[in-house]
């Protein structure tokens, strides 16, 4: 009889409450339902602005699959979000490991660590692309006055997904410290004072003991360093605009033109569905990542 | 009512009655003057007072000088003007975006005719001026539009004959040199293509880090200075009668490999990334021999603040090419959307931006160069000019040889990218006709389909 009970409590409630929930319904509906419903719609069209509509089914991902420009812009993205996700995790945890220690002036160069941060990122590519000018620049001239030759920074096929990548852990790196030294903060003492009871020396207890416990905290830096640098748009396009030629064009960048320049609304909505795909299978990856991280 | 009556009956005239009529008495000669103007046929500039207009600018010196004297405009007409400035990338987006939902939120809007004159005309998002221009209740009678030049009005008018923008600004391109390095090393401008080479190699000395040549590099920026040499091998981009491509012919190629030796022996490294403000960065500075670009870059070479170069810079038009001189030129316009329900007050403004006074202006400021032939001959004007005499000459000079820099076409911003990343590549090293080649064949059907 319980079941039936409960069964039928639950029922009422659903009736009675639902009502509350229908303007978050409509809302969501409205803002994320409806343009993901249009963009799969428009990608099954030929649209360019000005000219007239015309329904060709899945042409724009039979043209994609076999369009340079844009496989290429695959690779680009994929090693720009690897570079700009690995190097800030890796100095933002070394840094949350140092502002974890007490020492003198603490506060202040915490501070001073995260104002980058604060920072709009195009004003920050503004003041990079003029600090990467070949001849001007202030960093062509600090590398020659210490011996070393002077790079072409962004304006070599070469260097220009690394010159990207050096503004974003610039930028980034902060975060990551911060999301990290919260785990610090978090983590329990009591496993550092067994570990030196057992004689455990400074490596033995950051690995056994700090990495595991700041594990989830890392992975939920993965997690939002990834997703920023798929969506890394500002930054490149101040910086480079996806060149020289075509080197540093993601499939922000190649998404952007054929929306916004050549007006391809159609093929650039099959572009955005493909991209979309890209970043549900990464994030599904990283959140098994995060599950199996969370501290039993 | 009947209480008003009678009272009005039992006083005669009351007060407020009596001040209307006077109110109304001291109007008539205006009220009339206008009601003459518009059964007349007469002209009034305030013939559209109280009405507000949006405008929607280019960022740049051309949208300064407009929106500086804004003010002057609201008290010529009594139109509020409510005027935004976009960069130019953004704007050519923004509007095109606007007047595909049908009701864009400008009533005038400047058009970049180099880029989207072909894309305005064929989909007609703007009104025919011809018409607006014979009214004589709408057109200043001092408006002298006989004083445009013939290749403004060229810019200006469409395949089919329609007038959609009136000519704004004439851009054309010419070479900047160094005359301290010049005459350091005794040598004169080059009059040819082969002695722009000659120059640019004397003039480098990478140990010093004195260079012959800066140009842009840059994917899609790069392509003027590609058209540029093309037009001295006497081939324009696109053969705009049959709308066949023109780009694998030998003098196409030809450019390629003239571009591509000038970076790639006689500039500074990394120009393959350069677009006009890291070119312009470079030569201001003084390592640089010559810099080709528009006209419009003088003013802040001149400035002391931004520059290091101050009256050291020659203008020198365009040399001859080995089979033709042309200067590339580039144009912009100002236009009234057809969905403007204010035509008739953004006709004014467009009359007023386009007339004598704002033409010399704009001239005077060195930031554009109008398509007026009075500005260039009214010695008032030229005396107010800041910028060096010969400026004013190559000017005029550059204009007189003229050409247009990229094809008449709706996909120009597509050209550009597609044949800027091969001149890109070409830039680096890659062979020009197997670049060529290759975005020839990726813009063919592009072209074909646009024009379908």
């Amino acid at each position: 009889m319980t079941a039936p009970i409960a069964a039928a409590a639950a029922r009422g409630y659903g009736r009675n409450y639902l009502p509350f929930a229908y303007p978050a319904l409509a809302i969501t509906a409205m803002v994320i339902v409806f343009p993901w419903l249009f963009t799969l719609f428009m990608s099954a069209h030929e649209w360019k602005i000005g000219s007239p509509r015309e329904f060709v089914g899945f042409a724009n991902y039979v043209k994609l699959a076999g369009d340079p420009r844009f496989l290429e812009s695959i690779g680009h993205t994929l090693w720009f979000t690897l570079l700009s996700v690995v190097l800030p995790i890796a100095f933002g945890t070394g840094a949350a490991l140092v502002f974890n220690e007490r020492f003198p002036l603490r506060g202040f160069c915490r501070a001073v660590f995260i104002l980058p941060m604060m920072a709009t990122p195009v004003a920050v590519a503004l003041v990079w692309k003029m600090m990467f000018h070949p001849q001007l620049g202030v960093l062509n001239y600090i590398l020659t006055s210490v011996g070393l030759p002077p790079s072409l920074w962004h304006t070599s096929i070469d260097t220009v997904i690394p010159t990207l990548v050096m503004v974003e852990v610039w930028h980034w790196t902060p975060l990551v410290m911060l999301i990290v030294l919260g785990g610090l903060a978090a983590a329990p003492t009591e496993p550092y004072e067994s570990a030196r009871l057992d004689g455990a020396n400074a490596w033995q207890m950051f690995r056994y003991i700090t990495l595991p416990l700041i594990m989830p905290f890392v992975v939920l830096a993965v997690v939002i360093r990834t997703i920023d640098a798929l969506k890394a748009f500002d930054t490149i396009f101040v910086i480079s605009e996806g060149g020289p030629g075509t080197a540093s064009e993601t499939i922000n960048i190649y998404l952007y033109l054929q929306a916004f320049a050549f007006y391809n609304i159609g093929y650039a909505s099959a572009i955005v569905v493909v991209f979309f795909v890209l970043i549900i299978v990464l994030a599904m990856v990283l959140l098994w990542l995060r599950q199996k991280s969370k501290w039993s | 009512m009947t209480m008003t009556t009678r009272k009005e009956n039992r006083r005669g005239l009351s007060r407020r009655a009596a001040l209307r009529a006077g109110a109304g008495l001291l109007a008539a000669p205006a009220i009339m003057k206008v009601a003459t103007a518009q059964t007349s046929g007469a002209f009034n500039w305030r013939r559209f007072a109280g009405q507000s207009i949006e405008v929607s600018l280019t960022l740049g010196p051309r949208a300064n000088v407009l929106r500086a004297h804004e003010k002057e405009f609201t008290e010529l007409t009594g139109i509020k003007v409510g005027s935004e400035a976009v960069p130019e990338q953004q704007h050519r987006q923004q509007v095109v975006i606007q007047f595909n939902s049908g009701n864009p939120q400008f009533d005038v809007l400047t058009v970049s005719l180099h880029v989207q004159k072909r894309l305005v005309g064929k989909a007609k998002w703007l009104h025919d001026m011809k018409p607006l221009l014979a009214d004589s209740q709408l057109t200043a009678p001092d408006y002298d539009f006989p004083d445009f030049t013939g290749g403004g009005l060229r810019w200006a008018t469409q395949g089919d004959g329609r007038m959609d923008t009136l000519p704004l600004n004439i851009d054309p391109w010419m070479i900047y040199y160094n005359k301290e390095l010049f005459a350091a090393r005794g040598l004169a401008f080059p009059k040819t293509f082969e002695e722009i080479v000659m120059a640019a190699e004397k003039l480098t000395d990478k140990a010093s880090g004195q260079f012959g040549w800066v140009s842009r590099g840059l994917k899609n920026a790069n392509v003027p200075v590609w058209t540029s040499f093309m037009l001295g091998y006497d081939v324009d981009p696109v053969n705009t009668k049959t709308i066949q491509l023109q780009t694998m012919t030998d003098g196409a190629i030809a450019a390629a490999d003239y571009y591509k030796k000038l970076n790639r022996e006689f500039a500074p490294p990394g120009t393959v990334g350069f677009n006009w403000n890291e070119a312009q960065t470079s030569f201001s500075q003084g390592k640089i021999g010559m810099w080709i670009d528009g006209i419009g870059f003088a003013p802040p070479l001149e400035d002391p603040t931004k520059s290091r170069i101050v009256g050291k810079v020659g203008y020198g038009v365009m040399p001859q090419g080995p089979k033709a001189r042309h200067s590339a030129t580039f144009a912009d316009g100002i236009g009234i959307p057809v969905a403007s329900k204010k035509r008739e007050a953004a006709y004014l403004y467009c009359q007023w931006a386009t007339s004598k006074l704002m033409c010399n202006r704009l001239l005077q400021s060195g930031g554009g160069s109008p398509c007026r032939a009075s500005s260039y001959t009214n010695p008032e004007v030229v005396a107010g000019i800041k910028l060096p005499r010969e400026w004013l000459q190559c000017l005029q000079d550059s204009a007189a040889i003229g050409r247009q820099g990229l094809p008449e076409i709706v996909p120009v911003t597509e050209f550009r990218d597609v044949f800027g990343v091969g001149l890109t590549n070409t830039l680096g090293g890659a062979d020009a006709r197997a670049e060529m080649q290759k975005a020839t064949e990726a813009f063919t059907p592009v072209l074909a389909k646009s024009e379908a």
